[in-house]
């Protein structure tokens, strides 16, 4: 059994706020526009949802990872959108 | 009995770390040559392995995490790396870093060398803060006279990253030495050592690394025979605030806290502690008697941290003392991370209100709502410190904070700061 979680790399997150229109079951944002997430794996059925929120994120803050058993989680990769994607980043 | 840097350690204190010879002769005479195997062959990288082990050290720069553990993933990282020596001590309140660096340079760069003969690093780098001249001063000469004697195994050096609370944090350490850029990096992965470049870097407090020397020549045995079997060994922690006699102290671990406090002869009846620096968590008196050790005062909400212990007299308010350090700590933040550079101001401006008695009706709950909201979410643990000294002070001094939420802040939140702050703290 596998189950993704959600990290965000807040030093890369510009509070663009995205990812919680695309998953507010799972994200939502501080009064600063700043994603919270829940911390909990999550459920199967979002998952297509949270890796439409790790593509579409302008400065790739957020990651999946796949927990399993193990110690290291693995690192899902998510291609990333060009037309989101700024310069110099 | 308390040292500053000018004082001769006293007869019968406790001065494992603290009452060696300065200079590199009287250090070699007082525990010999280094005693590291050429080319750090394998037995003798993995019985020190085994001695540092069994030694249940943990590390005195605030995490208290085991050091075999980070040795050993470093270690399985392959050859090359860099031992990273964390001289910085950011801490405003904290002094023993300084003083440690002062009488024993060469017991701290004795364990580096040591961690670089088990791991097979090539590089020892000391961390000293720009400004701190006496210190880079001592470090210097001490470099130099290793290098000219030959004594030094693996290349030593100084780098001077800037002065602040944050660029004490390991990967800002790091980060600085590769780049020259003093911020943290976010890592999710904590599991996977820090590296420069490709090699791994091995970050350790300067205290760790004296205890580390000790243990590599005396083996484990002297280590474990003072403290507790759970947290084992000695420590060193500042005294501060209130005190006759603030300075440095070698303690057990383990000792109860208000025995710690007796060295520094506290002037008045103490309203409160702050152990484990300005991230710390404050200690009311029916807690005075709990021993210094992790474990013992995690089960009372507060945590060992940085070796410090500041003391709040009588005169003091503790919700404007609080809110002063709050103010400090917001104006430490990198400015990386939108919990931090946000969230911390926020919760400075609630502080200083309520410090002021000029609550408004829904300040405690924002406030409240806020600590839970941080918690957790910068690149560093920072901001983690801030909240954990400001929901300690709200269950501290609740009896005050109902005060001044009423509008009737005590005379003594006048009074000037008792704290010490690198520059002045405006609320
Ligand atoms: C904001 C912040 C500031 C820190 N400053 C220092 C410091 O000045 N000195 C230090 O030794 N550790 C400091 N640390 C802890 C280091 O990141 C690291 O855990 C430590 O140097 C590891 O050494 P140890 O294993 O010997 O304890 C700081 C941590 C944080 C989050
Ligand atoms: S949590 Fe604060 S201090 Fe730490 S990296 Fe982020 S902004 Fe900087």
């Amino acid at each position: 059994m596998t189950s993704l979680r959600i990290t965000i790399d807040p030093v890369a997150c510009d509070a663009y706020g995205y990812c919680a229109e695309l998953l507010p079951e799972a994200i939502v944002l501080d009064e600063w526009g700043y994603p919270m997430v829940n911390g909990q794996p999550l459920p199967a059925e979002l998952a297509a949802a949270a890796k439409r929120a790790a593509r579409d994120c302008p400065t790739r803050a957020i990651t999946l990872r796949e927990k399993k058993a193990g110690p290291r989680p693995a690192r899902v990769s998510v291609a990333p959108r060009a037309d989101l994607r700024r310069s110099g980043r | 009995m308390t040292h500053s840097a000018s004082q001769a350690p006293p007869h019968g204190a406790l001065h494992r770390l603290l009452g060696h010879p300065t200079d590199l002769a009287g250090h070699i005479e007082t525990h010999g040559p280094l005693q590291v195997a050429s080319r750090g062959e394998a037995s003798w990288r993995a019985a020190l392995m085994t001695s540092l082990e069994a030694s249940g050290l943990a590390g005195r720069g605030g995490g208290g995490f085991p050091s075999s553990i980070k040795l050993g993933v470093v270690g399985a990282a392959g050859a090359g790396g860099t031992i990273v020596i964390n001289g910085m001590e950011s801490e405003p309140a904290s002094d023993k870093d300084k003083l440690l660096l002062l009488r024993a340079p060469h017991l701290v760069l004795d364990g580096a060398q040591y961690l670089a003969a088990v791991c097979r690093a090539s590089r020892i780098v000391m961390c000293i803060p720009a400004g701190r001249d006496t210190v880079a001063v001592a470090v210097r000469h001490a470099i130099t006279e290793r290098r000219t004697a030959r004594y030094a195994r693996v290349a030593e050096e100084m780098v001077r990253p800037p002065d602040g609370f944050v660029s004490g944090e390991e990967s800002a350490l790091v980060n600085f030495i590769e780049r020259g850029l003093s911020l943290p990096v976010f890592r999710p992965d904590k599991g996977s050592p820090l590296r420069i470049g490709r090699r791994a870097a091995l970050v350790h407090n300067t205290e760790t690394l004296a205890h580390i020397a000790l243990i590599a020549r005396h083996g484990h045995e002297p280590f474990r025979a003072r403290g507790m079997a759970e947290e084992p060994g000695t420590c060193l922690v500042t005294i501060g605030g209130a005190v006759a006699r603030p300075g440095v102290v070698e303690v057990d671990r383990g000792v109860p806290l208000c025995d710690i406090v007796a060295l520094g002869t506290p002037v008045d009846s103490p309203q409160a502690y702050l152990v484990g620096g300005y991230g710390g968590t404050w200690v009311a008196p029916p807690h005075f008697a709990t021993p210094y050790a992790s474990m013992s005062l995690r089960t009372i909400g507060a945590t060992a941290g940085v070796g410090v212990i500041v003391v709040l007299g009588p005169a003091a308010c503790g919700v404007a003392e609080s809110a002063r350090i709050t103010r400090y700590l917001a104006g430490q933040s990198a400015g990386q991370c939108g919990p931090c550079v946000y969230g911390l101001p926020a919760v400075a401006d609630d502080l200083a209100l309520l410090a002021r008695g000029s609550a408004d009706g829904g300040l405690m709950a924002r406030l409240h709502r806020r600590l839970g909201e941080i918690r957790g979410r910068g690149a560093c643990r920072h901001p983690d410190g801030a909240v954990n000294l400001v929901a300690s002070a709200l269950n501290v001094f609740a009896a005050d904070v109902d005060a001044h939420l009423a509008g009737t802040p005590c005379a003594r939140s006048h009074a000037p700061t008792s704290l010490r702050f690198p520059q002045a703290v405006a609320i």
